[in-house]
C-alpha cells in the first residue's frame, strides 16, 4: 500500500535513491491525495533522484512557497479586519505553523484560515468580517442553524475578493462532541507574535492538531495532521504535555496520536507512553489506506471511521434526526 | 486500476488508469506515435472508474478523477470514455500546471517562431490552428500553450486535435487522410471528433518556440484589424490562463515579459479561407 511508503518515505529520506518508477508513481500520487506533497519535496531535498520525479517535487515546493505566502497575507488581512477590536486573536492549524516558522509549516499546504477567539466576542468578530469583505458560504438555513447551535466555529465565510475561507472557532471540538477541552485557558496562555496575532502554546497546540485528528472528523487526509503531530512532538517534546492534555480531556488521545506517529514517522515519544493498544492497528489501518493511484483502500475502513465521526459528533437521538434532514435535502454518502 | 495508459504530450507526461478496456485501447490506437513519460514517471494521474462497482457494468458511467479533480464533476456514459481522459487530463493540466504558465490559446509555429491564438469558446483558434497545420506550420497546441518562466519561449502541447460540431467536417475536408478517432455525438458540448496531429507536430513537441505573435480571432463579422496594446494583452491573457493566479509573482513576471516583447492583433472574420489569408499576411508584415 503506498500510504505505508509514503510514511516509511518521510521517515527515511534517503531510500528514495533507489525507487524504481512504479515505486515513485505510488508515492507521489499517495503524496498527493494526503496533501504532503510539498512536505515530501522537503524532505527529499538534496537526494539524488530521478530527474522527472524531481521535477515534479520542485513544482511542489514552489506551489507550497506560494500558498505560503497567501496564507501569510490572508492572516494580515484578517488582522486588519479586527485590529480594532481589541480581541486576541489565535492563529490555528496550517497558518499558525509558517506564522511561527515551525518545521511542521515547511511545505505544507494550506486551505482556509482558521482563527480562534473568545466565545462571547464572536459576534462582534463576524460584524467585523463582513464590514470587511467576508460573505456567508452556506445559503441553507438548516446548515447555517445547525453550526451556529453545535459547532465550534462560524458557519463558514468566504472572502468575496480574494476568494479565501476563514473559519472562525470559539472552541476546538463540536459542542455536542463528549470531550470540552478549556479554549478560555488555550486562549490565555496562547503565544503573541511580532505582528500582533497570536498562535497556541506548544503543548495546545499539539492538543489541537491530536483533536482534530482523533476526537473530531473521519481521518481523512490523517497522514498529514500526524506528521504535524510529529514534527511538533519532536521540536517541542513532551515535558508538561500530558498534565496539559488532561486539562483538556484529551489525554488518552495524545498518547494515541503519539503512538501512532512513532509507529508511522518515528518520532521519539516516553518509554512508558509505548504501550500496545489493540485499536491502534485499525487507526494505523485507516491512515494508511492508500493505492497505487491514491485512491482509499479497502473502502471499508474509510465508511468504518466515517460513521465513527458521525457517533464522536452527535449522541443518537440528535444524530436521527441530523441524518433524517439531511437525507430528505437529497444528501446521500458516497 | 485494470487498465493503464501512459503518454507524453509536449513536456507533460499522464497516465491514465481505468475500469474499462475500452478508454485504454482508444488511447493506445490515437495517441501510438507519441513517446512514453521521462523515466516513466508520470507528472499527471488520471482515473476513469466506475461510481460503484456494478456500475462497471450496468449502464456503465466514467467518473473522472485523478490526482486532481472537480468534486462536483458529472459522469460520462462510457462510450464517451475517449473524451472523459482528454478531460481528465485537461484538468490536471488546469488545476495543479505550475512549471509553466498556461494559456488557455491555440499555437503553430514556423522558423522556430510561434503565433499563438486565444479567445473565446467558439472564437476558432482550435479549428484555425487545425487548418494552419495542413498549411505547412507546425501544430504545438490546439488548446494550451505553456510559457516557460526560465526562458520566456513557448513550449507546445500537441494533444489530440478536439474537433467540435462544424469544425469537424471543415477538417474532414481540409485533411482527408488524416487519422481521425471515432465520432463521439451528444457530448456535453455537441458532437466531437478527435484528429491525430502531423507526424512532424509529434516529432518535434519537444521544442519551444520564440513567441513572435499574438493573435485575438473573433468569428463570425466582417473582416477587421486592429493592434491590441499590452495592457489590454494583459488582462486578456489573465483571463485566458487557468494558473496566472495560483503562480504568484513568476506569473506576473512571465506574462508582463510576453506581452512587452510580443506584438498582439484582434482580427476579426466572416470565414476561415479570410481568417487564413489574414494571419498569413500579418505574419509577413510583423515577424
Amino acid at each position: 500500500m503506498s500510504g505505508a511508503l509514503l510514511a516509511a518515505t518521510l521517515r527515511d529520506p534517503a531510500q528514495a535513491t533507489g525507487y524504481d518508477a512504479p515505486t515513485w508513481n505510488a508515492l507521489i500520487a499517495a503524496a498527493r491525495a494526503e496533501q504532503l506533497i510539498g512536505t515530501l519535496a522537503h524532505r527529499l531535498d538534496g537526494q539524488g533522484i530521478s530527474e522527472a520525479a524531481q521535477r515534479i517535487l520542485t513544482d511542489a515546493r514552489a506551489s507550497t512557497d506560494q500558498g505560503r505566502i497567501l496564507a501569510l497575507w490572508e492572516a494580515e488581512a484578517c488582522r486588519r479586519a479586527l485590529v480594532t477590536l481589541n480581541v486576541p486573536v489565535v492563529l490555528l492549524k496550517g497558518t499558525a505553523y509558517v506564522a511561527a516558522d515551525m518545521s511542521a509549516g515547511q511545505g505544507r499546504m494550506i486551505g482556509d484560515l482558521d482563527i480562534l477567539v473568545p466565545r462571547d466576542r464572536i459576534e462582534t468578530v463576524e460584524h467585523a468580517l463582513i464590514e470587511a469583505g467576508w460573505e456567508w458560504v452556506k445559503p441553507d438555513p438548516y446548515d447555517d442553524a445547525y453550526y451556529r447551535q453545535w459547532m465550534h466555529e462560524l458557519p463558514p465565510l468566504i472572502h468575496r475578493e480574494r476568494d479565501r475561507m476563514i473559519d472562525v472557532h470559539h472552541t476546538i471540538l463540536p459542542l455536542t462532541a463528549q470531550i470540552t477541552p478549556d479554549a478560555d485557558a488555550m486562549i490565555r496562555d496562547s503565544v503573541t507574535l511580532a505582528n500582533g496575532l497570536r498562535v497556541l502554546n506548544p503543548q495546545d497546540m499539539i492538543c489541537h492538531a491530536v483533536a482534530h485528528l482523533l476526537a473530531d472528523g473521519d481521518l481523512a487526509g490523517g497522514m498529514r495532521n500526524l506528521w504535524d503531530i510529529h514534527c511538533m512532538l519532536s521540536g517541542f517534546g513532551t515535558q508538561g504535555l500530558e498534565e496539559r492534555a488532561r486539562l483538556h480531556g484529551l489525554h488518552r488521545h495524545v498518547r494515541r496520536a503519539a503512538r501512532l506517529a512513532n509507529a508511522l514517522y518515528g518520532t521519539a515519544i516516553p518509554q512508558d507512553w509505548r504501550t500496545r493498544d489493540s485499536v491502534d492497528a485499525l487507526f494505523k489501518k485507516r491512515l494508511l489506506a492508500r493505492d497505487g493511484w491514491g485512491q482509499v483502500r479497502p473502502k471499508w475502513v474509510e465508511h468504518g471511521f466515517f460513521i465513527r465521526s458521525h457517533w464522536l459528533r452527535m449522541p443518537p437521538a440528535m444524530l436521527a434526526r441530523h441524518l433524517w434532514t439531511k437525507w430528505r435535502k437529497g444528501h446521500r454518502p458516497n | 486500476m485494470r487498465h493503464v495508459f501512459a503518454v507524453r504530450i509536449g513536456p507533460v507526461g499522464f497516465r491514465v488508469g481505468s475500469d474499462w478496456r475500452a478508454p485504454v485501447a482508444a488511447l493506445e490506437h490515437l495517441y501510438r506515435d507519441y513517446p512514453k513519460p521521462d523515466d516513466d514517471i508520470p507528472d499527471f494521474s488520471v482515473r476513469l472508474f466506475a461510481a460503484r462497482f456494478w456500475r462497471r457494468f450496468v449502464r456503465p458511467s466514467v467518473m473522472i478523477g485523478g490526482d486532481y479533480y472537480l468534486p462536483d464533476a458529472a459522469p460520462l456514459p462510457l462510450r464517451l470514455g475517449l473524451l472523459a481522459a482528454e478531460m481528465g487530463m485537461n484538468l490536471q493540466m488546469a488545476l495543479a500546471q505550475r512549471r509553466y504558465l498556461l494559456l488557455h490559446a491555440s499555437a503553430v509555429e514556423r522558423d522556430g517562431r510561434a503565433l499563438v491564438m486565444t479567445g473565446m469558446s467558439g472564437a476558432g483558434k482550435s479549428t484555425l490552428a487545425a487548418l494552419l497545420m495542413t498549411r505547412g506550420w507546425r501544430l504545438m497546441g490546439d488548446e494550451f500553450a505553456l510559457v516557460d518562466p526560465a526562458t520566456g519561449l513557448v513550449h507546445g502541447f500537441p494533444r489530440l486535435i478536439s474537433l467540435k460540431n462544424q469544425a469537424i467536417g471543415v477538417m474532414e475536408a481540409a485533411c482527408p487522410d488524416g487519422r481521425f478517432g471515432p465520432l463521439q455525438p451528444d457530448t456535453p458540448k455537441g458532437d466531437i471528433r478527435h484528429l491525430v496531429p502531423h507526424a512532424r507536430a509529434i516529432q518535434a513537441m519537444r521544442d519551444p518556440a520564440k513567441p513572435a505573435l499574438i493573435l485575438f480571432p473573433g468569428f463570425g463579422h466582417a473582416a477587421d484589424e486592429r493592434p491590441v496594446l499590452p495592457g489590454e494583452a494583459f488582462v486578456r491573457l489573465t483571463q485566458a490562463s487557468t494558473n496566472f493566479v495560483a503562480m504568484g509573482e513568476t506569473g506576473f513576471d512571465v506574462l508582463t515579459s510576453l506581452v512587452k516583447n510580443t506584438p498582439a492583433r484582434a482580427i476579426d472574420y466572416p470565414d476561415t479561407e479570410t481568417a487564413l489569408a489574414m494571419v498569413e499576411r500579418l505574419w509577413s508584415e510583423i515577424v
